[in-house]
């Protein structure tokens, strides 16, 4: 990777550097060779950049290959047509957890250039402050008349074009909310810059003794620390959520009225369309088989385990996954009226609740705002009647808001985010909401989905050893020549035992019924328990295998995820509610919560009463988490109070999560309640100190005792002190 | 007091260098990976010889 080191172009201003130039921008596009970019949710240490960087590079067609530690993500350049797939094979061979993103779409979004022109003002402002503290430092210490004088026209010139420059970020801010006839945060903050520009202005033109160049600059300078910090969390959570958006490609075989098949984007489908889905796709519009048969697996979008058997006649969803079988469809609904869609909707609506929470934040600055207002102009008018001198006033009134201002409640809250937000990347989660720690440490309620999420969503075969190595051979060598997901537990389960398939020839796949091969000169088959003569299913999850010595079950069973039963007793122990929610059968779950202790479950709950139970929960005063992965989860996710979901999630229910779980294991989340609780305690302790510090400035501001001095020592120790409280996070484990 | 007049060119000059070379290396995508960066030297890959 020699792209890395860019030459530097002069700059006419360096607000240009936060632009990509084209130039660089192509460079980094990958138009002569394609990029494959990887999330690796796992790496943590140098020893794991070593083994990825080794391993991808001993890939064929990989030309080079950068590790992101920060990002968790791998950057490959290829030659033309390298596929991931096997890059990802030969990561987790090594070890390494690793998923594709969207390439043009981190390309597209190039690097942070938000995040640049912040950390660029930051340095501007940085830069200025110190100049014109130094400045500042001559006339604390004495200097007079014509000296004086010359230093604060020098410190003019420095922060004049400075600010300018580096608050633009808030001047927009507060002029969005002046517009909108609302004061935020941001309105003080630019009145206090602005009046102790034109008072020190003033105040230089005249010769007078104080003048607030280096408040102004140090103020603008912590408060763009606070941006940039809020900045950084934010964004690194969401551009890894936007990496998590699998690639699925939008795209479905429509069968032409001349018996040809072309490949349309599922914008251009009509309803009456015939479309053929491939055995392991997923079903792109709801509509009704017309022909083929197949086995079709719901988990996304019900929770059910067990595959459903497909034929003609039968109504499909949009989202489903098609096993076994090749099927027809004709379309029913397209586009935004399939039930996939109008998911979607019902979660929009769900979500809208929710935007009544009231950030910390925005409490203080409702609290704030009005009063420093009030305050500053009382003190103008005050020092104006009792001295009748303006510019006296106008002092007395810029230094009681410069005082007032926000440095250390601007730095309040994001530095503690940044913080909590740090370690629990650490821990393989991340935040994805601003707002989400405040709400994770409410939680009473924890409510949890079952398939996928307290499990892992894939079944094991139960007690392989009860069954004959014999007929474990035939199993394996029927079920290996199959996709479908039972078959292929079946099989990995039979070669980890160690037993090598026997051998089978003339194997057919039956779709949506099973196996069939000849053994020793006799049909065996692997499937459906009518279709193998076992004359009937029952409710397990299952499949039989005929041999000509009779008929065999092999029952199923999903795993718990890791981490899952201690998660459970920490949250049970912490005097929390845990609630089991589950769209499967009722013996899948009652086993799964009797296996962890959950007292409180139902079974085949439909995605709406998901989100009814967790709306009645909230009416009887509880705060939900809600834990889940399914499409079916998703309006539920969106209606509790805050929501968490693994990375193996579908796309909507992670997009609809406020936290999303990075590693396989669920035992993270009982730290992210822990640190959040911690985060909060440390947000209202920062508050508390911010307002101790204001109720002794301010008695002295208004009394006119804020000399530029004060104003500049007052502002760094509590910056400081919110900081490094900040810090506080707990011990680091 | 004349000595001011070199002062301070000189010192904002030099302050004016460190700005160009922040920006200097916001430019060449140093932050883009703080955690990555601070843990390859650690990495005894291509300890015997340069990186091809």
């Amino acid at each position: 990777m020699t792209a890395q080191a860019l030459p530097l172009r002069a700059a006419a201003c360096p607000g240009c550097l936060a632009v990509p130039d084209p130039e660089t921008s192509a460079q980094a596009g990958g138009v002569v060779a394609p990029r494959i970019t990887l999330s690796l949710p796992g790496i943590h240490c140098q020893g794991c950049i070593s083994g990825v960087e080794s391993a991808l590079a001993a890939q064929p067609g990989v030309h080079s290959a950068r590790v992101n530690l920060t990002l968790k993500r791998a950057l490959i350049e290829a030659e033309p047509g390298t596929e991931a797939e096997p890059l990802i094979a030969a990561l987790a061979a090594a070890g390494y957890e690793a998923r594709e993103l969207d390439s043009d779409l981190i390309v597209a979004s190039g690097p942070d250039a938000a995040g640049r022109a912040l950390m660029v003002r930051l340095a501007v402002s940085g830069f200025a402050a110190m100049n014109v503290m130094l400045l500042s430092v001559a006339v604390w210490s004495g200097a007079e008349a014509a000296t004086r004088d010359m230093f604060h026209w020098i410190s003019a010139a420095i922060t004049l074009p400075a600010i300018a420059y580096a608050a633009q970020p808030f001047f927009a801010s507060a002029w969005v909310a002046l517009r909108a006839g609302r004061l935020n945060m941001d309105v003080p903050i630019v009145l206090a810059i602005l009046l102790s520009l034109v008072t020190s202005v003033g105040e230089t033109a005249m010769s007078g003794p104080h003048a607030y160049f280096d408040a102004a600059l140090t103020l603008t300078f912590f408060l763009l620390a606070g941006r940039y910090l809020d900045h950084r969390a934010r964004a690194a959570a969401r551009s890894a959520a936007r990496d998590l958006t699998a690639l699925e490609v939008p795209r479905a075989l429509r069968r032409e009225e001349d018996g040809t098949e072309t490949r349309v984007a599922l914008a251009d489908l009509a309803v009456g369309d015939v479309i053929r889905v491939l055995p392991g796709a997923r079903v792109p519009v709801d509509g009704v088989v017309i022909e083929g048969a197949s086995e079709i697996d719901r988990a996304l979008l019900t929770g059910e385990t067990t595959p459903m058997p497909a034929k003609a006649g039968q109504q499909l969803c949009a989202g489903e996954l098609n096993l076994t079988g090749a099927l027809l469809l004709r379309a029913t609904a397209v586009g935004a009226d399939t039930s996939l869609r109008q998911m979607t909707e019902l979660v929009a609506m769900a979500e809208s609740g929710r935007a009544n929470y009231a950030p910390l934040a925005d409490a203080a600055a409702r609290l704030y705002a009005p009063g420093v207002h009030i305050l500053s102009a009382l003190a103008f008018a005050g020092w104006y009647l009792y001295s009748g001198d303006l510019r006296i006033a106008l002092n007395i009134a810029a230094a009681v808001l410069i005082i007032t201002c926000p440095c250390a409640l601007g730095l309040a809250v994001p530095a503690v985010t940044t913080a909590a937000a740090g370690r629990l990347f650490r821990k393989g989660l991340l935040v994805k909401s601003a707002t989400a720690l405040e709400r994770l440490a409410q939680v009473d309620t924890v409510v949890f989905d079952k398939t996928g999420t307290l499990t892992d969503g894939t079944p094991l075969p139960e007690a392989l050893d009860s069954h004959e190595p014999e007929t474990l051979a035939v199993a394996a060598a029927l079920a290996g020549a199959s996709t479908h997901p039972l078959a292929r537990a079946l099989a990995a389960a039979i070669a980890a035992r160690g037993i090598a398939p026997a051998l089978v020839s003339d194997i057919r796949e039956h779709p949506g019924y099973g196996i069939e091969g000849t053994w020793q000169g006799k049909p065996v088959r692997l499937g459906r328990a009518e279709w193998a003569g076992a004359g009937h299913s029952g409710a397990d999850t299952a499949t039989w295998l005929a041999t000509p010595a009779g008929v065999t079950a092999f029952r199923f069973q999903d795993t718990l995820r890791e981490g899952a039963a201690e998660l459970v007793r920490v949250l049970v122990d912490d005097g929390k509610t845990v609630v089991l929610l589950s769209g499967d059968r009722s013996e899948a779950v009652q086993q799964v919560a009797e296996q962890l202790g959950i007292d409180t479950w139902r079974a085949e709950v439909s995605p709406s009463e998901k989100a009814g139970a967790i709306e009645s929960l909230a009416q009887a005063g509880k705060r939900v988490l809600m834990v889940g992965d399914g499409l079916n989860d998703t309006v539920a996710l969106a209606a509790a109070h805050v929501s968490i979901s693994p990375a193996s999630a579908a796309d909507a229910a992670r997009s609809a999560s406020d936290i999303v779980l990075l590693g396989s294991s669920l035992a993270p989340i009982a730290e992210a309640c822990r640190i959040s609780r911690k985060a909060t305690a440390r947000i209202r302790e920062n508050f508390q100190l911010a307002t101790l510090y204001n109720v002794v400035a301010v008695p002295l501001a208004i009394a006119g005792l804020a000399t530029p001095l004060v104003a500049a020592l007052a502002m760094s120790t509590s910056s400081l002190t919110v900081s490094v409280n900040a810090l506080r996070l707990g011990p680091r484990r | 007091m004349s000595v001011l007049t070199y002062l301070i060119p000189i010192s904002l000059t030099l302050g004016a260098v460190g700005l160009l070379g922040f920006l200097y290396t916001v430019r060449a995508n140093q932050y883009d990976d703080p955690e990555g960066d601070s843990r390859r030297p650690l990495s005894p890959d291509w300890d015997d010889q340069p990186k091809p």
